[in-house]
């Protein structure tokens, strides 16, 4: 019955999770938190701070956490497939159809059409990510990274997965200025 | 061979994708069509529509997608399982420890730095989007298409889904001809 429940909760999650990984973070709270009370709100909200500093999809990584955490290795197997395997198929249906059908005009018509509406949520992802780099790291950092990266991606032809990992290796081992010291303080109080 | 390749386009996407699904999807078309040259990117843009219009998390319905059209159901399974199984471990195994750290400021300063990073991923596609476009349908058609989209989904709000769903109509319509 508790296998049957985990794959229920996530298999509603991953089929209503519309726009990606971040939509579905509330619709897991729901199910895991209200509706089965497997966990409280502050070990839900701890697993989300920690899912979201660790790499990879974060509706996998909490499915899988929580399904472990409920029932073991099986439960973690039984939330992630839950979660992905009911979109995947509908994904490789729904493609496999249309690949079939690419020399009529109106499919070519159509799959041009998507093309620069596809454009524009990129930019606007785009934006979204400039904006909150500066929130974090001011415009000069921001601006001045993002024209180095582009210059070593576009030009230069490195990985960009080589370029990521540096910079998380710089933050890891990069001295601790005294602003973040105020930082700890700080999180010295709220442990207490 | 092709298994191992596949393991390694989706592996590197989900080992340094930071910043959830969307940080993901540059460096999966980097592997996809850059690296491994499975798709142009037309197919791409196609598949990412597709994706974008259906529900659930996006880089596993990349990986899942993509496997299957380069292995069948196994290559599906080793996509899927490339995407989603290390940061999974990594979780499990280093939760009780990363817990103390999670409002360290070293890793705050990582989710940060390489946020320029992915902006500039982002919009290099987003780019090379416009620019197929261009090519395939002329300048006309592209921009009443992004101006619609972008009016649509940023000022309309409307559900990216049905946004889809209207371009799709509109180039049945109009383009096929």
């Amino acid at each position: 019955m508790k296998q049957w429940h985990i794959f229920l909760a996530f298999f509603k999650v991953g089929m209503l999770g519309y726009g990606g990984g971040p939509s579905s973070i509330p619709l897991v709270k729901k199910e895991v938190v209200e509706t089965y009370k497997w966990l409280d709100d502050e070990e839900f909200a701890n697993i989300l701070a920690l899912g979201n500093s660790l790499p990879g999809p974060i509706a996998t990584k909490m499915a899988g956490y929580i399904g472990y955490r409920v029932s073991g290795i099986i439960g973690m197997v039984n939330a992630v497939l839950a979660t992905i395997i009911p979109t995947i198929v509908i994904m490789i249906f729904l493609l496999t159809f249309l690949a079939s059908m690419s020399e009529q005009p109106w499919v070519k018509g159509m799959t041009q059409a998507v093309v620069p509406v596809v454009g524009v949520m990129l930019a606007v992802l785009t934006y979204d990510f400039l904006k909150k780099a500066k929130g974090g790291l001011g415009w000069t950092l921001t601006i001045a990274l993002a024209v180095i990266s582009g210059l070593l991606i576009e030009i230069a032809g490195l990985h960009p997965g080589i370029l990521i990992g540096l910079l998380l290796v710089y933050a890891l081992v990069k001295p601790i200025k005294s602003k973040e010291q105020s930082d700890e303080k700080g999180r010295g109080k709220m442990t207490s | 061979m092709n298994y191992w390749q596949i393991f390694l386009a989706f592996f590197i996407p989900g080992i340094v994708g930071y910043g959830g699904g969307p940080a993901s999807i540059p460096l999966v078309e980097n592997e996809v069509v850059g690296r491994f040259h499975w798709m142009s990117v037309q197919d791409f843009s196609e598949m990412l529509a597709m994706a974008n219009a259906l529900p659930g998390p996006i880089a596993t319905k990349m990986a899942g997608f993509i496997g299957f059209q380069q292995g069948g159901v196994l290559g599906t399974v080793v996509g899927v399982f490339a995407t989603v199984a290390p940061s999974l471990i990594l979780m499990i195994v280093l939760l009780s420890v990363l817990n103390k750290f999670k409002d360290s400021p070293k890793v705050k300063t990582m989710t940060a730095l390489i946020r320029p990073t992915i902006a500039i991923l982002l919009g290099g596609m987003a780019y090379s989007f416009f620019h197929t476009s261009y090519v395939d349908v002329g300048i006309w058609q592209t921009i009443l298409l992004v101006a619609g989209s972008f009016i649509l989904l940023e000022k309309v709000k409307l559900n990216p889904a049905i946004v889809i769903v209207f371009a799709l109509v509109y180039g049945g319509v109009f383009l096929g001809s």
